[in-house]
Formats: C-alpha cells, sequence, structure tokens
C-alpha cells in the first residue's frame, strides 16, 4: 500500500503526454494543418509500432507464440472482439507450451 | 464533415445514455483490465500505484507497453516516450470530434478529453453520423469505461498478488495478443500496410539483436515503417 517517488513521477509523466495527445489534437489539430508528410506519418505510426513490438517478441516466443498469435488474429477478426482476443492467445500459447514442452 | 451544428447540447441525461451504451463494451474491457493489474503485480507496482496508473493513464495498449519496458528503478524516459507513441492516435480523434467539443468549454471540455478513448470514439461518431447533438454521450461512455478499467486492473492486481506468475508464464503473452488484436482492426490492406509494417518490424527487431537498449529499438522500428508508409503514400499522391 505504498507509493514509490519514481512510480509516482514516471506515472504522472505517462498520464500527462496521454492527456496531451488526447487534447492537444482537439486544441492543435483542428487550427493548424500539419506538413501533409507529417499527418502521413501519423496515420501510420501506430501500426508500425505495433508491429516493431509484436516482432521481437514473436521471435523471442518461438512456436507457442507463432501459435498464440495465429489464434488471436482468428478471435480477433471472427468476434472483434479484444478481450476475448487476448485470452484465446493466452490459452494458446499455455496449451501449446504444455503440448511442445 | 458538415457536422458543425448550433444545437450541440450537454445534458445529465446524455451522459447517462453514454454511460449505458458503454455497457456491452465491458465484455472487451474487463479481460484486458484484468491481465493490465495482473502485470502490474508482476512488474512490482503496489497496489495504489496500480489504481492511480489506471486512473489518469486509462489507455490500455499505452499501459501494457509501459508495463512491459517497466523495471526498477521506474523507466522515466522510456516509458513516457513509449506512452506518447502509442496514444498519438488519439490526437485525431479529439480533432475529428471537433463539432461537439467547439460548443464545451471548461471541465466539460477538458473533462471529456481526458476520458477520450478508441471505443467513445467510435461510438461518438456513430452518435453523430445518426444526428446526436449530446456532447455529453461521449463523456458518459468515457465515464463508463473508465469505471470499469479501474475496478478491472485493481481486480487483476489482487488476483495477481494471489497467482504469483513466474517469469515466461503464457500470461505474459497478453501484451503481444492485445497488440496483435489492435493490429487487425487498423489493417487496411496489404497496398497500404504489409510494407511499413514488415519494415517496423525487421528494424526493430535488427536494433535488438544488435543491443540497443530499450525503448530504441521500438522507435527505431516504428518511425522506419511510419516514414516509408508516408512516403509510398506521398509518391502516390504525386503521380
Amino acid at each position: 500500500m505504498t507509493i514509490r517517488g519514481d512510480v509516482l513521477l514516471a506515472i504522472l509523466l505517462i498520464a500527462l503526454v496521454s492527456f496531451v495527445c488526447r487534447a492537444g489534437g482537439y486544441a492543435i489539430l483542428r487550427n493548424i494543418r500539419p506538413p501533409a508528410f507529417v499527418e502521413a506519418m501519423l496515420h501510420h505510426l501506430p501500426g508500425a509500432l505495433f508491429a516493431a513490438y509484436v516482432t521481437p517478441s514473436l521471435v523471442a516466443g518461438g512456436g507457442p507464440a507463432w501459435i498464440g498469435a495465429l489464434v488471436v488474429t482468428a478471435m480477433q477478426i471472427a468476434t472483434r472482439n479484444l478481450g476475448l482476443a487476448i485470452v484465446a492467445g493466452v490459452a494458446a500459447v499455455w496449451a501449446a507450451q504444455v503440448g511442445l514442452g | 464533415m458538415a457536422m458543425s451544428s448550433p444545437q450541440v447540447v450537454f445534458t445529465r441525461y446524455g451522459v447517462r445514455r453514454g454511460a449505458r451504451d458503454s455497457l456491452p463494451l465491458w465484455i472487451g474491457t474487463v479481460p484486458f483490465g484484468l491481465v493490465v493489474g495482473v502485470l502490474a503485480y508482476a512488474k512490482g507496482m503496489s497496489f495504489i500505484e496500480t489504481g492511480l496508473f489506471s486512473a489518469t493513464v486509462f489507455a490500455g495498449a499505452a499501459q501494457l507497453l509501459v508495463l512491459d519496458l517497466w523495471a526498477d528503478p521506474a523507466p522515466l524516459v522510456a516509458a513516457t516516450i513509449a506512452a506518447f507513441v502509442v496514444n498519438i492516435r488519439m490526437a485525431a480523434m479529439g480533432a475529428a470530434l471537433a463539432s461537439w467539443l467547439d460548443r464545451l468549454s471548461g471541465w466539460r471540455l477538458w473533462g471529456t478529453l481526458a476520458t477520450l478513448v478508441d471505443h467513445s470514439f467510435a461510438l461518438s461518431v456513430k452518435e453523430q453520423r445518426e444526428g446526436g447533438r449530446d456532447a455529453g454521450y461521449l463523456l458518459g461512455v468515457g465515464v463508463g469505461l473508465w469505471t470499469c478499467w479501474l475496478v478491472a486492473t485493481l481486480v487483476g492486481h489482487v488476483a495477481g498478488s494471489i497467482v504469483r506468475l513466474p517469469p515466461g508464464h503464457p500470461l505474459f503473452f497478453a501484451s503481444t495478443a492485445a497488440f496483435l488484436s489492435i493490429m487487425v482492426g487498423l489493417w487496411r490492406g496489404p497496398r497500404v500496410d504489409f510494407g511499413p509494417w514488415v519494415v517496423a518490424g525487421l528494424v526493430a527487431l535488427a536494433a535488438h539483436r544488435a543491443g540497443l537498449p530499450e525503448p530504441l529499438p521500438l522507435l527505431l522500428g516504428t518511425f522506419s515503417g511510419a516514414a516509408l508508409g508516408a512516403w509510398v503514400e506521398m509518391r502516390a499522391q504525386r503521380a
């Protein structure tokens, strides 16, 4: 039941940039149109970010991780339910680890 | 989008209706929140810290990514940069909802913006397209999901303290699973996304292998991929 100073500072900084992202879009983007290249990059940032995250993690995770990735993707396409897809993916990795291990 | 209208209002009824419409989304939010709570415990966050984290940041993907980078002492710079890059997508949402937000001021405006998330954006755009004029709806969906998120992550934290995950536990796959699910929604077809995503993944992987510290591999991969995507888009426009 404690709050550490460095953790508190990190949380507040993360909260601040998150708020700046939410409010800044409204406050800035509707008045100023960013250069076309910057705008195009903003559209591509989320997908590229997630690709940059999952690739090293899948490579490190090996077979079970790739099986999990297939299940997550299929589940998300079929149900469009994020929570369900996550749970199914974790279950698949767990089953694959037991099966392959 | 010619939706700007002087008749936009902000009523308690709209807030309540938004909160009610958020209820079906709890089905997807609860497991996501539980996972974030369990991981927060596994990464050494206290119950209060986890609550503060969820209450003030309120962004699942960003919180997962931050927890993945989490270390002792707290990685201020890496975590802040990572959160910014994940959440920058929300900047476009606020701009797109301007026809409602323009009619608000003070706590109603900034409070509504503070609770803006993918789902409240999506529901509100739908509401706008159907002729909705009550901007309270956006805040209602946001507050409904915020409540669900806070409770789910705290319950997850308690569950994590009971279960205690060993390193390499399948639950740690949850972050990757969450991002893959989000990628399914972001996919705009192979011509737009295949190249940028592959480049982003490979650059990040190469940076990892080269031993660069976090979040450099993530950032290098992200910006290489996004730059490629933007470059291809610009070239297509000129042609």
